[in-house]
């Protein structure tokens, strides 16, 4: 799929802007604070309804206005649609899906797909492991747009389930309960439900990430190598907080759905007194992690600064990979690639040659040229190989001019 | 802020589910500039549905006399009873034309963030109306979304071992929804396509 329009309203720096956008690169030059970034920050709103950048939409709105407005036209196949966003200060969000108004915003997601890199993913190795399980779970929605309700649910019964702990635990931890039989407190007798309805979510969500990892993990080391300047193998492993729990020991085939949600029965079961004691959930896929290790070591804590960059650009890129390639397993009917229908999701880089030597730029556009299409911004046009021939649009003081190549 | 009664007013219209503060004073200066019959026969409806308005003593619904409608009505089957968490809910099933048995309004779902156990539900008359044996099936049918499916699981787990048939409406239904969101024909199908479940 292609983006083939984008308007913005009222966006960030924009006070108006109406951009044709073509299939294949399309890179936004400019010096810094020039609204390059605003620019694919738009498009990635119009796929995620969510700002790589911030997590409260406010920051969008340009300063002094009252709402923003993104129009974008997204071709897939032979077919267009068009969507609005009107992203509102202190009101609700509206959108509207080919000129009609959807009865809830979210709707739209999924029509138009992307794959973003920025400098801000450096998080996804640096940082704590929700950022690495947002990395997975944002990668399952486009996978299969069905997950994001289960992955809600989940939420929702983590928040019930805990709750309750917190309300049984809450005599006993300011010590008037007495006795162990935690299971005769009335306010315990739900509390198997709520296991059960965690297991059979959180078993789910486990099982997809878990085949999600052995299909990235390919792409990773093959980006790594491209985006590196080539020491060590990038490697990634799902580590569950299951086997701590169970003690379980390490094997190469996955479990299915129903042993995980098995085992996580199990888990929490063993686990009860100490979850009542603390009020909080402690096994499932809410407290697993995404192990990423260069060379054999640790990545996060012992990865160099460009080491770390290039590790959460390899994620990014083996993600769009996998969506656009799809994995073998053709006896796991999780997911599917898109591509036949051309759902190839719209790629977008932001500030990345800039980090990379000569020879690594070359082997990233390699890359990524074949693709359907490629947004790219770079604050110098020197930045951008000359091998990636297509549109380049000059980004300056708030005007973005489309310059002939 | 406005004088006195004006300010009550809109206080009072703003504590209704829906109604935000600028709501309230659309609908208080509405009020102000109404005519006072329309006035009246709006404060007449509001102290006949407080007045006449009760509870059903068998199912928990709505009703004007000590039974509600559905449980009068001796075409009704005494033998299948649909479990619903609100009153509107039976409202949204009774316009399939779907259903022919009875109803048992819970009151709510399960929800520890609210503070509301079973304990806080119409669960146990529920059973007492279970005792003489009339009753061959038992149709779960709480909203689709996280709490509902938790009290759908708990009565099922309660109602099991007691041999009765307990179904589940079939899915299909909005996900995270209300019950009352679906369509007759969503409903009615996911009545026809309802399935036993084992807690
Ligand atoms: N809500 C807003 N209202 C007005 N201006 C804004 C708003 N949000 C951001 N800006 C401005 O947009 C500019 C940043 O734009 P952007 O991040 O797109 O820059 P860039 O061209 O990507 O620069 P760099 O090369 O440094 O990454 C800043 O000057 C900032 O002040
Ligand atoms: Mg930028
Ligand atoms: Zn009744």
């Amino acid at each position: 799929m292609h983006v083939s329009h984008l308007s913005l309203q009222d966006f960030r720096s924009y006070t108006q802007v109406d951009l044709e956008l073509e299939p294949g690169v399309n890179a936004f030059v400019g010096p810094n604070g020039q609204g390059k970034t605003n620019l694919v920050e738009a498009i990635g709103y119009v796929a995620t309804l969510g700002s790589h950048r911030v997590a409260n939409d406010a920051a969008l709105v340009r300063a002094g206005a009252q709402r923003a407005v993104v129009r974008t036209r997204v071709v897939r196949g032979d077919r267009a649609s068009t969507i609005d966003l009107e992203i509102n200060v202190g009101r609700a969000n509206r959108a509207r899906l080919n000129r009609s108004p959807v009865p809830r915003v979210r709707d739209v997601v999924g029509i138009l797909r992307t794959v973003l890199f920025a400098p801000e993913d450096l998080v996804l190795v640096k940082g704590d492991p929700d950022a690495r399980r947002r990395f997975l779970d944002d990668l399952m929605i486009l996978v299969s747009p069905r997950l994001a309700s289960v992955l809600a649910d989940y939420e929702r019964v983590l928040r019930q389930r805990s709750a309750l702990l917190k309300s049984a635990g809450g005599p006993r931890r300011r010590g008037r309960s007495t006795g162990d039989d935690a299971a005769g407190s009335p306010d315990l007798r739900t509390l198997d439900v709520w296991d059960a309805k965690l297991a059979v979510l959180g078993a789910e969500i486990i099982a997809v990430r878990q085949r999600l990892v052995v299909g990235l993990a390919p792409f990773v080391d093959d980006a790594y190598d491209r985006v590196s300047a080539g020491q060590g193998r990038a490697e990634i492993a799902y580590r569950s907080s299951l086997a701590s729990a169970l003690d379980l020991p390490e094997t190469d085939f996955l479990p299915t759905v129903a042993e995980i949600e098995a085992q996580l029965l199990e888990a929490v079961s063993r686990l009860r007194p100490k979850e009542i004691e603390r009020g909080v959930c402690l096994v499932g896929p809410h407290r697993d992690d995404l192990v990423l290790t260069l060379g054999g070591l640790p990545a996060k804590g012992y990865a160099s600064h460009g080491e770390s960059w290039s590790f959460a650009l390899a994620l990014r890129l083996a993600s769009y990979s996998l969506l656009t390639e799809g994995v073998g397993d053709s006896d796991d009917d999780f997911w599917v690639a898109d591509s036949r229908e051309d759902g190839e999701p719209v790629l977008v880089l932001d500030d990345v040659f800039a980090e990379l030597d000569v020879r690594r730029r070359q082997r990233l556009a390699d890359l990524v040229a074949p693709a359907r299409q490629v947004l790219i911004t770079a604050a110098v046009p020197g930045d951008v190989p000359e091998s990636l021939v297509g549109v380049r649009f000059d980004v300056h003081g708030g005007e973005v001019t489309r310059v002939a190549r | 802020m406005y004088e006195g009664a004006v300010q009550d007013l809109i206080d009072e219209l703003g504590r209704l589910p829906g109604v935000g503060p600028k709501s309230a004073q659309r609908i208080a200066f509405h009020l102000l500039a109404a005519d006072a019959d329309d006035v009246r026969r709006l404060v007449d409806a509001l102290t006949q549905v407080k007045a006449r308005v009760k509870f059903c003593e068998v199912c928990g619904n709505v009703a004007e006399e000590e039974r509600c409608r559905v449980c009068r009505d001796p075409r009704r089957s005494p033998t299948v009873i649909c479990v619903v968490e609100e009153p509107k809910d039976v409202v949204a099933i009774e316009r399939t034309r779907e259903f022919r048995g009875t109803y048992h309004v819970l009151g709510g779902a399960i929800n520890p963030i609210d503070n509301v156990g079973p304990d806080d539900l119409r669960i146990s008359q529920l059973m007492s109306r279970l005792a003489d044996g009339q009753v061959t099936e038992i149709i779960l049918a709480t909203d689709p979304n996280v709490e509902g499916e938790a009290t759908a699981t708990y009565l099922a787990r309660l109602l099991g071992p007691m041999g009765l048939r307990v179904t589940r409406l079939a899915s299909g239904l909005p996900v995270g929804g209300d019950l009352e969101y679906a369509d007759e024909v969503t409903l009615g199908r996911a009545f026809e396509g309802r399935r036993v479940v084992h807690g």
